[in-house]
């Protein structure tokens, strides 16, 4: 086992360099002199000299990738201009927020999409099958940003259960209640799109595997329909949910963006759209390769669970 | 094709997609038309007016501008953006899938390499890099979503295009001599333009909520211009104030994206064959029974008994007589051979019994199956699970897939075990082991932790057996068991399971197309055919003399009892299709000795006590076998 997460991290490498590789391009898409781009209303010529003196600005595009790659990887990614704070510390801390928020509700919606899918299925048909199908129709149809914004409204203003905004209050404490307080709506808000694929998914694979020849094994020994369905049969669909879980990682993250938006949580997220409309280049730069980078790294994880949980993958 | 639009039509739910999306783009383009008011002019005297109020049927924003007005304006935007970006994404999409699915090679494996990394990013940071860098915008809004689309485009049109590019007809146009850009045009092309606007069908939804998210978040559309993602942008800072100028776009785009997912959902559900022959049913934990008659008195004979049981699969509007009124019994310790072609009805019988006949589409519509005298048709499922494996085992053909892929098989048969009773684990791993002795596994203790993938063949099915013999039944229902194994470890099997009944006690049905597995083990036969039994008796008397013209084909067939290559299938003819019996005799078409009489209703099945023939010419006569009918074979022949 070991051996194969040490070679699935080697593979990750051409991955990894990729990214670095198409993140650089686009930002080379940038018009106009690089340093004052990058500098802004920063641009001192003292400034513009520094950068590119760190940067190697003034060098040929090979040189600046390498010079730029060399200098990720010694951890340095940069200073914000606006922000006056190393790019990787500015990271850090909000991936943090980022990760406390998707990670929720990947678990959310792993979690509920699955038993979704595993009741629909096993109820193909009836009452909670149709239930189910519509209601995850109308979730994957309804944009994050402004379910996020209906249930403000809602349970923020007019139940007056959540608090509006944030991450933590202003004032007060900072334990783990306020933290849930402030994490149940934007949480929820995110994982419903994601709920409702999976479900989706979910119930495909279990009809799927539930006409195959090893149920009907299960059902002539006597196992216990519970047993068939929340065993044998979500066990087998696994194999075909797991990678749809990975995926559907990604699309958690990408929508994190909008409800860090909507929620104002102090997110990587909302770190890179205020960026972007600062022209914090480097910020942005940074942001998108290391979270890029957590995501593929993420995805190996996704590809271990996928070969501890089938033995016939090759290890 | 136009089996396609009915099939998309009768689904109620992407009509009305169609329909709200079809309404929604004429509004979107008639919005010029319409006597709107201007949607930018501000009017900060009149601003947050509520809907309904007058002069703005939905009231105004916070600049006072009229919010119906900017609705279908966003809406039109939107819209176009959405188009436009799904069709950016599409074309150069497939122009990158076909080169690399064309050219193959080294092309092929450096543009996929390409599409992969940028598939390895979660799609929003590539649409934010994008936009870093070019500004932002709605234009370069719309060039982002597009060129992060473009990788799923690339991948799904490649994959088309490699199946393509091997086909003839494209070889042929090589030979021809024509350039391998008259034959991307010519050849590739055409066919791979369906699959790119399905593609995009389904994928047009998605855009138009990606261009508005960025539009939300203030990078896409710049005020004035507003489209529905910037309207919600903008007003989401009087969302507790003036919740209705969120609500209005909020609203819009949640109707754009569900009507046009309802359609996209109907469009896959019309091009996904298996949905249209409903065979995407999941099989009910027992087979569904709907008895219109009551079933017949128990006779106190066997173990268990089979009466007059009628076994139906109804799919759609056809009915499927698969077992057709069969009569069986076994008696404790009594091995029973079953023996017919595939589609003859042997298999439903036996999964019958303890109802585990695949429901939808099977139903039990007549006859009973009797345990001790206990009628099991009908009975609640609790009964019948635990009844399943503990007196009525079932062995199944192909033991790769009839054992669970993922679990261990010592752990498969414990859960045998533990269905029926309680059983620690230590217990439970010693009984385990035991089993897999008892089946002749070698090394038993360390092929408890194997997965069935691991074991060969034939250890696979002394795995399935194990499992049978998990709870001491009293009955086995053996289904083909050794099909699928080669001849020598067929025999060892059946060797296996001989000894075992002698050793145990146990009562073996075993369904077979072999008649040298039934000489082999079984002290009687019946036969079948189009759902019914054609003849039965000791295994010695069907053997030697074989009495329905059937039998007596097939016995010709099989020169020597016990090679395992021989199959009933060697046989002239197809047996008839169940669902159209004809009247009288199911073999009158493929019988020699047919007269008209023949095909004329119902013919029993006649005979002493355990002989049994159902014909009404039978090749010899019930015992002493008579010259004569012999030949009138030969005469026939
Ligand atoms: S009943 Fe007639 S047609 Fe049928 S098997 Fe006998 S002889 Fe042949």
């Amino acid at each position: 086992m070991t051996g194969y997460i040490l070679k699935r991290l080697l593979s990750a490498i051409p991955v990894l360099l990729g990214i670095t590789v198409i993140v650089f391009l686009i930002m080379a898409m940038i018009p106009g002199d690089p340093a004052t781009a990058i500098l802004g209303s920063y641009a001192t010529p003292d400034n513009v000299e520094k950068l590119n003196r760190d940067l190697g600005l003034d060098k040929p595009l090979v040189a600046q990738y390498f010079i730029w790659l060399g200098n990720m990887l010694t951890g340095d990614f940069g200073t914000s201009f606006a922000l006056n704070r190393p790019v990787l510390d500015e990271v850090l801390e909000r991936f943090n927020a980022t990760l406390i928020l998707a990670g929720t509700a990947f678990l959310i919606c792993s979690v509920l999409g699955i038993i979704a899918g595993v009741v629909s299925a096993s109820r193909q048909y009836g009452f909670a099958d149709k239930s189910i199908t519509f209601a995850v129709l109308l979730g994957i149809s309804i944009p994050s940003f402004f379910l996020g914004m209906m249930m403000i409204l809602f349970f923020s203003v007019n139940l007056r259960w959540f608090p509006v905004s944030g991450m933590w209050p202003v004032y007060g404490d900072r334990n783990l209640w306020v933290l849930l307080n402030h994490l149940t709506l934007p949480a929820l808000a995110l994982a419903v799109v994601a709920t409702g694929v999976i479900a989706r998914l979910s119930r495909s694979a279990m009809l799927e595997v539930l006409r195959q020849d090893f149920i009907r094994t299960a059902r002539a020994k006597g196992v216990h329909e519970r047993g068939v369905i929340w065993r044998h049969a979500l066990k087998a669909a696994m194999v075909s949910i797991i990678p749809v879980l990975g995926i559907q990682a990604g699309f958690v993250l990408s929508g994190a963006v909008y409800i860090e938006m909507v929620f104002q949580w102090p997110g990587v997220g909302r770190m890179l759209v205020d960026a972007i409309l600062k022209r914090d280049i480097l910020l942005v730069q940074g942001g998108v390769v290391f979270v890029a980078a957590c995501y593929v790294l993420f995805n190996i994880a996704v590809d271990v669970a996928q070969s501890l949980l089938d033995p016939r993958i090759k290890t | 094709m136009t089996a396609f639009f009915r099939l998309l039509a009768r689904n109620r739910l992407a009509l009305a997609g169609l329909i709200v999306m079809t309404v929604v783009v004429i509004l979107a383009l008639l919005t010029p038309l319409l006597p709107l008011a201007d949607p930018d002019v501000t009017d900060t005297g009149n601003r947050f007016q509520p809907p309904f109020s007058e002069g703005a049927l939905l009231g105004t924003d916070h600049l006072g501008r009229d919010l119906l007005s900017r609705l279908m304006w966003g809406t039109r935007l939107s819209l176009a953006v959405g188009f436009a970006a799904a069709i950016a994404a599409a074309t150069i999409g497939a122009a990158i899938g076909i080169i690399a699915g064309f050219y193959g090679g080294r092309t092929d494996n450096i543009i996929m390499r390409g599409v992969d990394m940028l598939m390895a990013f979660p799609y929003i940071l590539l649409a934010l890099a994008i936009v870093a860098a070019l500004g932002p915008g709605l234009l370069n809004a719309l060039i982002a979503v597009a060129a992060v689309n473009v990788p799923f485009f690339a991948r799904n049109i490649r994959g088309i295009t490699v199946g393509i590019a091997h086909k003839e007809f494209v070889d042929a146009a090589r030979l021809a001599g024509l350039s391998n850009a008259r034959i991307i045009l010519t050849e590739i092309l055409p066919n791979v333009v369906p699959v790119i606007v399905i593609a995009m069908s389904t994928t047009i939804g998605w855009m138009i909520l990606e261009t508005a998210g960025l539009s939300f978040l203030g990078l896409g559309s710049q005020p004035p211009q507003a489209d529905l993602g910037s309207m919600l942008g903008e007003a989401r800072s009087a969302l507790i104030t003036n919740p209705h100028t969120s609500i209005v776009p909020g609203v819009m785009i949640l109707i754009i994206v569900m009507s046009i997912n309802l359609l996209g959902d109907g469009i896959r559900d019309a091009l996904d064959p298996r949905l249209k022959s409903g065979a995407l049913s999941r099989p009910m934990a027992a087979t569904n029974v709907d008895r219109k008659e009551t079933p017949p008195a128990a006779t106190g004979r066997g173990l268990l008994e089979v009466q007059a049981l009628e076994t139906q699969f109804h799919v759609k509007n056809r009915v499927y007589k698969a077992v057709g009124g069969v009569d069986l019994h076994v008696e404790p310790g009594e091995c029973l051979g079953i023996i017919g072609e595939s589609g003859s009805g042997k298999s439903v019988t036996a999964l019958s019994v303890m109802g585990l006949v695949a429901s939808p589409p099977g139903v039990i519509t007549g006859g009973a199956v009797r345990y001790e005298g206990e009628d099991l048709v009908g009975a609640p499922y609790r009964k019948l699970r635990s009844m399943r494996g503990k007196n009525v085992a079932y062995i199944f053909q192909d033991p790769l897939a009839t054992l669970h892929p993922l679990y261990k098989v010592g752990d498969q048969l414990i859960e045998a075990i533990r269905s029926h009773r309680p059983i620690g684990k230590d217990e439970g791993r010693k009984t385990a082991i035991e089993l897999l002795k008892s089946v002749r596994i070698p090394n038993p203790e360390k092929r408890i932790s194997d997965y069935p993938h691991e074991l060969s063949g034939g250890m696979r099915q002394r795995v399935g057996i194990a499992m049978a013999l998990a709870n001491e039944p009293d009955i086995i229902i053996a289904d083909e068991p050794t099909t699928a194994l080669d001849v020598t470890v067929q025999a060892q099997i059946l060797s296996l399971l001989d000894d075992l009944r002698r050793s145990r006690g146990l009562a073996i049905v075993f369904i077979t197309h072999d008649f040298g597995v039934v000489a082999q083990l079984c002290d009687r036969v019946a036969v079948m055919y189009a759902g019914r039994i054609i003849e039965e008796g000791t295994t010695a008397e069907v053997l030697e003399n074989p009495m329905h013209p059937y039998t007596a084909r097939l016995m010709a067939c099989v020169p020597e009892l016990g090679e395992g290559k021989r199959r009933l299938e060697a046989i002239r003819g197809l047996p008839p299709v169940v669902d159209k019996l004809p009247p009288g005799c199911a073999f009158a078409d493929r019988c020699e000795r047919v007269q008209d009489v023949c095909r004329q209703g119902e013919i029993p099945l006649e005979g002493e006590e355990g002989r049994a023939v159902r014909c009404l010419f039978p090749v010899t006569e019930p015992p002493p076998a008579d010259a004569k009918p012999a030949q009138s074979q030969e005469a026939a022949e």
